[in-house]
């Protein structure tokens, strides 16, 4: 039995060395966690940079770089004038393949531009953070079709990726892409549509069990007439399609419209709960930890709802930077894939052959399997998609000559381009030939932007592995192989 | 009778062993297991324009935009029809190898997509919640010989459903033959105390055992019909086709989840699925496959009976679905949708517990003992 005395003193000692770890430099291996866990992977000189600050510098470094717009110019097809659904309809049969054609094309340009975008980001958190939105109000082009619609839900997700939450679910619920997705865009008052109600509480807010049919049922009621301008696709409130009646939604009351049903679900404490915990299975690890989570939860609540509070609590949290949460998440296809590229400095002037080995590894942007988004976890990895993980992986770094053309591309979406006459199999193979030969890791290159160290083997294993190998490179192997000995080990799947 | 304690710590004491000889006397009685093929309609099918109530006037009162007219119906009894899309399984119901199961779901049904679709995967009740998919467990009660590729292969995109948790030998492929190409990437051994890794390690594994009894290629006289299911299909009879033996493949097809314009996309998803079916029937057959075949559909929910004023229908209960193959016997079973008995959310009552459709195929085709996977006495129907 310890004394009295002694508890206090270990209590102590453990207060003392918690704040050191915190007022500590992050290290090397800090760094590079942080910058995996809050982007997608970083190089050696990234990771350097970092390494030499404390979590509180590193986190607030990260933060202020936040972004509300993109970068890059968006796709060119952005200023091109708007193309009403109904057009689609009156079109012959031919015109409307081509024109689904084109359509798809574009979807292609979009990721695309979305994966420079990630590559390129000065602030690869706000990518970060705008995929997790797209993640969580997750939308398909595959059902919205244009392609311009998704472009523009993505600039709002991004300029309110670090923003504020309550102004992004408002502004979400009225985005024409989501309109048409959960289909609240045709729901008129004599017979409301329920799908974009149900997933506003079931996925958006509250949470599955935080709700009943009859909350579903008044709220659909409440959306009706929020729908969409038909000559420019902007979001308009149709007036005669709206129930103005009384509606009740969980215990309250009232002539609500659909603002109010959000501020309602917005005044909810499972909320922010539900918020807290997703982040917590995005950034900290399969297992989430109510109490600490509902410390989050109370801060993004307290902040109204701005997301960077909400981040600076994650970030800084022990039960981030705790060792044992370390490589305890997978990574995922576009984690994997635009990591890859950033870490090795893998700049391609065509980053199609990327997307369709995000799409063939299970995370095709902007087309998410459905409005709960893609699974994630252990879900990522399964024979198929370990597979073509390693056979990406391999491309990569190896840089042979295609024998046989990849999972990555046969299994790719159809680009929708003029050749459809030569087989599939075959027009994938010229792509990839023409489009991966920038793939290629160059392994001088990656030589000279790792800074020469006297401990330089250890040093790569740590910048690739958040754990270690389970293979363990052979004694004596030269850097290129060992470098490709680690990126085919299965830690490397872990961030 | 009652247990003392002391014959209870006996028997529990002996239950290692009695696992093993379990397990043992399931492998022999397997040897030749039959196969199950699952078709999971994602996203919640619309039973009642799958399987049409034509002759009952409350259906053309609830869908008067979107009811199937009774001369379109693809008519199989006076009263019970089937979507126009899918006439080619009007064969199969001639032959008396379709059975239709009306009105399966489950009591308190949830009526979210993900937490319905768990239910059924793991063959919870309502308010429960269960790690492992009905099928994972019934392979860890009953495991597949060893001599067997896997227990289940996973056709396609999406979660591996009622195969996931357990200690059961799962794989996901698209395509047979690159699967095997690909497979040269694998390397085995490692162990690791940390989950993620763990998972990674036992997929690996798990390709390289399925490698090497995994033979694909072979080919068909059948017609596929183009697109991912009529790939899908194909798939599954290569599988079927495949010497050691697989006990099930699920395949799936979506999205069902018509909520505005339902008419088109139906009409377009039962046209893959009707003509899909019978193009795998016909390879099975050419395989001599089809009497130790058996095909179900399954779905989270079906739809609302009401059609909304988008043309659509929004999320359901009870549904109807479909069991085929040469030992199944063909007809209707459960009891038609009581369109006169909704309750207050305007949602159809169930006839066949969705675990009584699952204890049916347990134990009349695999002779597994319904009650220790399912966790309670489900009567099993007459189906098989």
């Amino acid at each position: 039995m310890l004394s009295l005395s002694m508890r206090v003193l270990l209590a102590t000692a453990s207060f003392l060395l918690c704040s050191a770890a915190q007022a500590a430099a992050i290290g090397y291996d800090g760094a590079r966690h942080l910058l995996n866990r809050a982007g997608f992977g970083a190089s050696d000189s990234e990771v350097v940079e970092f390494a030499a600050l404390d979590r509180a510098q590193a986190v607030e470094r990260l933060l202020a770089g936040a972004r509300r717009e993109a970068s890059l110019p968006p796709p060119a097809f952005v200023n091109a004038p708007f193309e009403p659904y109904y057009r689609l309809r009156e079109m012959s049969q031919e015109e409307r393949m081509a024109a689904q054609r084109k359509l798809l094309e574009q979807g292609f340009e979009l990721r695309a531009w979305w994966l420079r975008e990630m590559l390129l980001a000065q602030s690869p958190l706000t990518e970060r953070m705008t995929l997790f939105w797209h993640n969580h109000f997750a939308t398909s082009q595959q059902k919205v079709r244009l392609a311009s619609l998704m472009y523009r839900q993505n600039a709002l997700l991004r300029r309110e990726a670090l923003g504020n939450f309550a102004t992004l679910l408002h502004a979400v619920a009225k985005d024409p892409a989501m309109l048409v997705y959960l289909d609240n865009a045709g729901s008129r008052k004599q017979a409301p549509n329920e799908n974009f109600a149900r997933e506003v509480m079931e996925l958006f807010t509250l949470g599955e069990g935080h709700y009943g049919e009859r909350d579903v049922k008044e709220a659909a009621r409440a959306f009706t007439g929020w729908s969409l301008d038909r000559e420019s696709g902007e979001f308009v409130y149709r007036r005669i399609w709206h129930d103005y009646g009384e509606k009740t939604i969980l215990g309250k009351s009232g002539r609500f419209d659909g603002d109010e049903v959000l501020d309602i679900l917005l005044a909810r404490p499972e909320t922010a709960q539900f918020i807290a915990t997703k982040l917590w299975r995005e950034l900290v690890s399969p297992h989430p930890e109510e109490r600490e989570i509902s410390r989050w939860a109370t801060v993004f609540r307290d902040s109204r709802y701005e997301v960077k509070p909400l981040l600076r609590v994650v970030l800084n949290s022990d039960a981030f930077w705790a060792p044992e949460n370390h490589a305890t998440l997978i990574k995922s296809p576009v984690e994997l894939v635009v990591g890859t590229m950033r870490t090795f400095g893998i700049h391609p002037f065509d980053l199609r052959p990327a997307v369709f080995a995000c799409a063939a590894l299970g995370q095709n942007p902007f087309s998410p399997p459905n409005v709960k988004g893609w699974p994630g976890g252990q879900a990522w990895i399964d024979s198929a998609t370990l597979l073509g993980r390693k056979q990406w992986v391999e491309r990569v770094f190896r840089g042979s000559d295609p024998t046989t053309p990849t999972m990555a591309l046969e299994n790719a979406p159809e680009p929708g381009d003029a050749a459809k006459a030569t087989p599939p199999e075959q027009r994938y193979r010229r792509m990839l030939e023409r489009g991966m030969a920038g793939y290629g890791f160059d392994a001088e290159r990656f030589a000279k932007s790792v800074a020469p160290a006297r401990d330089r083997p250890d040093r790569i294993e740590h910048l690739l592995l958040a754990t270690s190998a389970v293979n363990r490179p052979e004694a004596g192997l030269e850097e290129p192989e060992r470098v490709r000995s680690l990126v085919s080990d299965p830690a490397y799947q872990l961030k | 009778m009652t247990i003392d304690r002391r014959t209870f710590l006996k028997l529990a004491s002996a239950a290692p062993f009695a696992g093993v000889h379990g397990i043992a006397r399931a492998a022999a009685a397997n040897e030749a297991r039959k196969l199950l093929v699952l078709v999971e309609l994602r996203g919640g099918n619309d039973g009642l324009n799958t399987v049409i109530p034509y002759d009952d006037p409350e259906y053309a009162r609830l869908r008067p935009r979107l009811g199937v007219a009774r001369d379109q119906v693809v008519q199989l009894t006076p009263r019970t029809g089937l979507h126009p899309s899918l006439e080619k399984l009007h064969a199969i119901w001639d032959a008396k190898e379709l059975a239709i199961v009306q009105g399966v779901g489950y009591p308190q049904p949830n009526l979210s997509h993900f937490r319905s679709i768990e239910i059924w995967d793991t063959a919870s009740k309502s308010d429960e919640y269960l790690d492992a998919g009905w099928l994972a467990r019934a392979f860890a009660l009953s495991p597949s010989p060893s001599t067997f590729a896997a227990d289940g292969v996973v056709v396609g995109p999406g979660a591996m459903g009622p195969l996931a948790g357990g200690s059961v030998r799962a794989i996901a492929l698209t395509n047979p033959e690159q699967f095997l190409r690909n497979t040269r990437l694998a390397k085995g051994g490692g162990e690791s105390s940390n989950p993620a890794l763990a998972h990674i390690l036992r997929v690996e594994r798990d390709v390289l055992l399925s490698a090497e009894r995994l033979h694909a290629g072979r080919k068909f006289t059948t017609e596929f019909p183009a697109g991912a299911f009529g790939n899908a299909a194909n798939t599954a009879a290569q599988l079927a086709a495949n010497e050691a033996g697989i006990a099930v493949v699920r395949l799936s097809l979506g999205s069902f989840d018509t909520h505005a314009n339902q008419l088109g996309t139906h009409a377009n998803l039962l046209r893959q699925l009707g003509d899909g079916l019978a193009a795998l029937r016909e390879a099975l057959v050419e395989a001599d496959r089809w009497r130790s075949t058996v095909i179900a559909t399954y779905a989270e929910f079906g739809r609302r009976p009401r059609e909304n004023q988008s043309g659509g229908t929004d999320h359901g209960t009870s549904s109807a679905h479909f069991v085929m193959g040469g030992a199944v016997k063909g007809g209707l079973y459960g009891a038609p949708p009581a369109l006169d008995r909704l309750d207050g959310n305007g949602n159809l009552p169930f006839a066949v517990d969705f675990r009584s459709y699952y204890a049916t195929l347990l134990e009349r085709w695999w002779d597994i003992d319904p009650r220790r996977v399912l966790g309670g006495n489900f009567p099993t129907a007459a189906f098989l």
